[in-house]
């Protein structure tokens, strides 16, 4: 096993599983049916997407592990993901400052992995970009309404996005394994998809109206297992069912 | 007993319907990509619509049911990704049906990049057939929708999304 590809595709996995799971919170508290139905689209389409990655991941690990076994049954250490994609959802400015940060660095993410050197991994990137592509318009689109929107709206959505900011440091600076598959040209090399990152999130922030923060001071773990207080309680609710009756059946 | 081979295992996959638009078979919507027979046994190849579909399921194990009862003994359907579905492979049959039905078919052409800078896409109202009309939602009923309104007739209707 390539301990380095198992830690990626986990990576990449956990980052969908984590953010549709949150989204999913969403469900039936929408503030209109419309963009109720529209979270909880985009919800579906990550758990899809991580689904394919954790069949991957599952055929690497051996042993039995499935899908199921690497959603249900790893605790907080093992988790992968970004600390953003497991930050609670708050109001309705701060869930879509969480999905546009996000959004624009996956789009350029899996821009890049539709060519990745790994078999699977670009099969399921050249599936999941026209999702992803969806993802960014409609939360780029959202920033912009409500930037410049009314005086409360866009107050709303320019603190979603100062506080946010420190989470994003985490996402362009690799860990070894990312490193090692950045070297394969399995990955991305994560500091350059910064600049791609930039770019784009400073364009919709200036039609949006709304002020980019400053570099300060960079949250990160999420790569190495290490992360937020909001993680256990978020596993918690996922997990209870198939660790508390094993062999419950859908 | 019918004959079997890869023209009646054709036969038969033509005959099974989306689950979530049934006027729609599993050809209209081009996500078989490959069949082959060998005997009494068969082999499809599908291709997910949206990687969360989850029609996807009970589309494999109608596959299976329908085969079976066509009187294959082993049915096998597999999956696979690459290269990725897109409305392009919608039959012109199947466009027309989605129409018919109330859904505005994709317009033609994959969207990829075009979606990310926003530009509008003109879509046909499949009531009154105006292009008068406005998206509401990115996200519709499914995955493979979004929600629009016609501003001639103001009938809101489903339209089946270009990947
Ligand atoms: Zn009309």
């Amino acid at each position: 096993m390539n301990l380095d590809l198992k830690n990626y595709t986990l990576f990449l996995a956990d980052n969908a599983l984590i953010l549709g799971q949150r989204l999913g919170e969403w469900c039936g508290h929408g503030p209109v049916l419309e963009q109720d139905i529209a979270l909880t689209n985009i919800s579906l389409d990550h758990l899809g997407q991580s689904r394919m990655l954790l069949q991957y991941a599952a055929k690497q690990v051996g042993n039995g592990a499935t899908e199921d076994s690497l959603a249900f049954f790893r605790n907080e250490g093992e988790f992968r993901n970004l600390l953003i994609t497991e930050l609670p959802n708050n109001d309705w400015a701060y869930t879509l400052a969480k999905h546009f940060l996000f959004d624009t660095f996956n789009f350029f993410q899996y821009e890049f992995l539709m060519n990745s050197k790994d078999e699977t991994i670009q099969a399921i990137a050249r599936k999941a970009i026209k999702e992803i592509a969806y993802h960014a318009q409609f939360s780029a689109e959202w920033i912009i309404r409500m930037g410049d929107g009314t005086e409360e709206s866009h107050q709303r959505v320019q603190n979603a996005i100062d506080e946010l900011w420190m989470y994003t440091g985490e996402m362009f600076v690799a860990d070894s394994s990312s490193e090692a598959m950045t070297k394969a040209a399995v990955a991305p090399d994560y500091a350059l998809l910064k600049e791609q990152w930039q770019e784009k999130v400073s364009q919709v922030l200036e039609i949006a109206t709304l002020v980019k923060p400053e570099e300060g001071w960079m949250q990160k773990g999420g790569r190495e297992g290490k992360h937020t207080e909001h993680m256990g309680y978020i596993l918690a609710e996922m997990q209870h069912l198939p660790r508390t009756y094993p062999t419950a059946k859908w | 007993m019918q004959v079997l081979n890869l023209e009646s295992a054709n036969r038969t996959l033509e005959q099974v319907s989306d689950p979530e638009i049934p006027v729609l078979t599993i050809a209209d919507l081009g996500i078989i990509r490959d069949v082959k027979t060998e005997g009494r046994w068969v082999e499809v190849t599908i291709t997910p619509t949206y990687s969360g579909c989850p029609a996807m399921d009970t589309i494999e194990a109608d596959i299976r049911t329908a085969l079976k009862e066509a009187g294959w003994d082993e049915v096998k359907v597999k999956t696979v990704l690459d290269p990725p579905w897109t409305t392009d492979w919608m039959s012109i049959d199947g466009r027309r049906k989605l129409e018919e039905y109330g859904i505005a078919a994709p317009m033609d052409g994959t969207a990829d990049k075009r979606i990310l800078f926003g530009k509008a896409v003109e879509v046909r109202c499949p009531r009154c057939k105006s292009i008068h009309t406005q998206r509401i939602s990115q996200f519709g009923s499914t995955p493979c929708k979004a929600l629009y309104q016609c501003s001639s007739c103001l009938e809101p209707f489903d339209y089946f999304k270009c990947i």
